[in-house]
């Protein structure tokens, strides 16, 4: 239930709803969209990614010298679990062909086509369960021109748009050329896609996008892939082995510069394990858990970017790592729910977001960090926004208007998570709208690749949310769903063709070492030890009395003890 | 109505967190995790609790939303012999509560190869003859915290309906609940899996659009046009971007 003083203003978008609705059904856009120059100044403005703080250098590294998210550069600025020495790699624990870092989307994907299509044995590491990833968690669809009045042309112009024309063109064209495959590759798989009596696909609007290409699977899209993806994994234990609470935190290379596999740490055991491969895969995701400028998150609980400092450290250069995407729809009301993800299918079907007096202020539809640019504007510079009890602030995004334009019982059958998440709080959002505001989302960037998924460091490749370039500075909506697949799939491809032909070299993590060295070189004085793994939600008293112990020293102290960002507390013991 | 529910941590960031005091302003109240007493906020999460409590969670946490499964929660309340069950994520702690988080629910996995399976009752019988156990108790259903129909799809199951739960056992998230509870053992949200994906793979329409733009594309037909937007400089790129029409 909403409090009370919020009726008022409940009230008013009831009022003026009908005129809304009327809008609705019309053929034009309910409000204007922007042109170039409008949506340069919104977001220059108001994206939080212009703020001063937001961006600063990167000392070291490939990427030396670039501005990057601060978070990021914190991240990437930090010690190893690891020194050199104390790793023995005579003896690899485990062997194999392709190793694959992330059970997610992308690495079932891999795994799969590197079986079925190439014969290739793999091993998947991952840092929680198989399927413990953002891929679980897309609500909304997939991108894939798959209707007639569409094509995979018309798909890329709208990509590669939506990323203010700075996206790499070559994964642009690999992504949208993939799409309709990906459908079917998923169908043939026994994916339930949402279809129209005819059997054609049902294809919905996102932001962004010209032509109505969202494929979905209810509003439980990503669950439904994720799920079938591992159920098929888990068919072939004979050719795929998965690792689970076996996270990578370092890549190992050989003496010619190759990729050569990675050291895992058991989560339970909190032993180091090393995987000696022909090539490796890192589909890591994102970073949403770093909770970059103190934004609630979508995402999963591992979202912590452990492959772009495991990538980083060994010398591959990420592309991008300016960019940060704030979805414009997370929940701002229920608190228990904040920055929970509201999928933009609720704007594609006809939901608007609107001020605290019922009135639109910009198109629903807008490329996401526009979209979220406006509302943070409407909240910041013209006071629309709608305060909750706890001191945050939000816009409302008028759901009921879904089954007024589709029939009632529309919202219920193809949106069954969303309208669960608010009934459990008395909120009904086929009768009252939702209280949003832009919620951490996405990592628009990452270590770069080409269309081959290959990265500056030979037999090392990625796919998914760790790579950088295919999304330029901003994703639209479902085109992570086919990133993932479609980048899954070519990782697979051609991290099996590279492992039938490369000769490995002597083991080796010198890197380490002289990523060590470049850290004292450049005086960054720091005891944040990475990859973090898990972010820690403890209150700061009990943060504190847990790092007494050890004082979060290096390596013999646990990697769950590692505390990102505890400013209040500088351990004795690191360095 | 609540008016101003203050202090409430269930999902709050480290930053904001941060921004609070060290202990929460608003009303606390006593549970009970693993039997172990704690005072946690009133409006937390079982989730927001245990992390209030300073437990670092390995098992027990995913997606944190509701899509995942991985936080199975089972508690009882004061002066109530019954089980409850919850996700974590989703639940709302109340005062006295005592419970447990099912860090990993024991269950095997059929092992099949899906173009050798018929989407009928012998799939069933075959992969997942438990679900013939099902003596209709209904236990399953009360403690599905998605709220699902689960003996329902288990009865369409035992009767090769494969489209019913298909549908029945559409947002099931796996938490495992329902089959740990089962008096007859049967793994309900397995035999979902498998039988979603002989939906999918077997009982949908074929949609011919998709057949055709799959082929033209390895055809090439777009490959003049891809290579024309290609070598286009971001100016004249941009200038078709804003002029193109919209469905």
């Amino acid at each position: 239930m909403y409090p009370d003083y919020m009726e008022e203003s409940l009230r008013k978008v009831v009022e003026t709803r009908p005129k809304r609705l009327e809008l609705a059904r019309k053929s034009g856009p309910v409000y204007p969209p922007m042109d170039a120059e409008a949506r340069q100044k919104v977001l220059e403005g108001f994206h939080p990614d212009y703020e001063p703080s937001a961006r600063r250098p990167v000392c070291v590294g490939p990427n030396k010298g670039e501005t990057l998210t601060t978070e990021v550069a914190d991240l990437l600025e930090s010690h190893s679990w690891l020194r050199s020495e104390q790793v023995d790699l005579s003896k690899p624990d485990i062997e194999t062909d392709v190793l694959i870092i992330g059970g997610g989307g992308a690495g079932c994907n891999a795994a799969l086509v590197a079986m079925r299509e190439h014969g290739v044995r793999s091993v998947i590491a991952t840092k929680l369960r198989m399927g413990d990833a953002n891929t679980m968690m897309s609500q909304g669809g997939m991108q894939a021109a798959v209707s007639r009045t569409d094509s995979p042309t018309r798909h890329y112009l709208d990509a590669i748009g939506g990323g203010h024309f700075e996206n790499k063109p070559e994964l642009v064209k690999a992504l949208t050329e993939d799409g309709p495959g990906v459908v079917k590759w998923l169908e043939d798989l026994g994916v339930v896609w949402d279809k129209e009596e005819d059997g054609s696909m049902k294809v919905m609007h996102g932001g962004g996008t010209s032509r109505k290409r969202m494929v979905s699977c209810r509003d439980y899209t990503g669950a439904m892939i994720m799920r079938t993806l591992m159920d098929e994994v888990r068919n072939h234990p004979d050719m795929i082995e998965v690792k689970e609470f076996m996270p990578a935190v370092e890549l190992i290379m050989d003496d010619k510069g190759n990729c050569a596999g990675a050291v895992l740490y058991n989560m339970d055991s909190e032993e180091f394990i090393t995987v000696k491969a022909k090539s490796t895969i890192i589909a890591t995701g994102g970073y949403g858990r770093l909770h970059i400028r103190g934004y609630d998150t979508t995402n999963h609980y591992g979202a912590t970017g452990d492959g772009l400092v495991m990538a980083y450290r060994a010398g591959a250069k990420l592309m991008y790592m300016d960019s940060v995407q704030y979805h414009p729809t997370g929940v701002s009301f229920p608190e228990q729910i904040a920055g929970f993800l509201v999928t933009e299918a609720i704007r594609g079907a006809g939901g608007q977001p609107l001020n605290k007096d019922g009135e639109l202020f910009v198109f629903p539809r807008e490329p996401r960090d526009i979209e979220a640019s406006a509302i943070i504007r409407e909240c910041v510079e013209n006071g629309g926004g709608v305060p909750t009890p706890s001191g945050r602030v939000g816009v409302w995004l008028d759901s009921p208007l879904i089954d007024m334009l589709h029939g009632e019982g529309y919202t219920e059958r193809h949106f069954p998570a969303m309208y669960r998440q608010f009934i459990r709080y008395g909120i009904d959002i086929t009768k009252l709208p939702m209280l949003i505001y832009p919620s951490l989302h996405y990592q628009n960037g990452g270590i770069e690749i080409n269309e081959r998924c290959e990265t500056d460091l030979p037999g090392l490749f990625v796919a998914g949310e760790a790579s950088g370039g295919l999304h330029g500075r901003n994703r639209l909506m479902g085109n992570s769903v086919l990133d993932y697949n479609v980048f899954g799939r070519r990782a697979g491809k051609y991290a099996s063709e590279y492992a039938k032909t490369v000769k490995l070299g002597k083991l080796s993590v010198a890197h380490l070492d002289a990523y060590e060295k470049q850290l004292a070189d450049a005086n960054v004085q720091t005891d944040l030890v990475t990859p973090i793994l898990l972010p820690s939600y403890a209150p700061k008293d009990v943060k504190k009395r847990q790092l007494v112990r050890g004082g979060n020293a290096l390596p013999g102290s646990s990697v769950l003890q590692n505390r990102l960002h505890d400013d209040a507390f500088s351990p004795a013991g690191a360095k | 109505m609540v008016n101003a529910p203050a202090g409430a941590t269930g999902n709050l960031s480290p930053s904001q967190l941060d921004g609070q005091q060290d202990r929460a302003l608003g009303s606390l109240i006593t549970v009970y995790i693993m039997g172990k007493a704690y005072e946690v906020p009133a409006e937390a999460t079982i989730m927001g609790a245990i992390e209030y409590a300073g437990h670092q969670i390995i098992r027990g946490a995913g997606c944190r939303e509701g899509y995942c499964g991985a936080c199975a929660t089972i508690y009882r309340l004061p002066g109530d012999y019954k089980i409850r069950t919850g996700l974590a994520c989703m639940t709302m702690v109340e005062e006295g509560m005592t419970l447990a988080q099912i860090p990993s629910v024991p269950a095997e996995k059929a092992i099949y190869d899906i173009e050798k399976l018929k989407p009928n009752v012998t799939a069933i019988q075959q992969m997942y003859p438990t679900v013939f156990r099902c003596v209709a108790c209904n236990t399953c259903t009360k403690s599905c915290p998605q709220g699902l129909q689960v003996m329902d799809y288990v009865q369409a199951a035992k009767r090769g309906d494969i489209a019913e739960v298909m549908d029945l056992s559409f947002d099931c998230v796996v938490c495992g609940l329902c089959m740990l509870r089962c008096p007859a053992e049967i793994t309900q949200p397995l035999m979902g899996i498998m039988a979603k994906r002989l939906y999918g793979r077997y009982l949908r329409k074929e949609s011919h659009e998709l057949v055709e733009r799959v082929k033209a594309v390895n055809d090439g037909a777009y490959e003049a046009e891809y290579a024309e937007m290609m070598s286009m400089n971001r100016e004249d790129l941009s200038k078709r971007y804003y002029a193109r029409d919209s469905e």
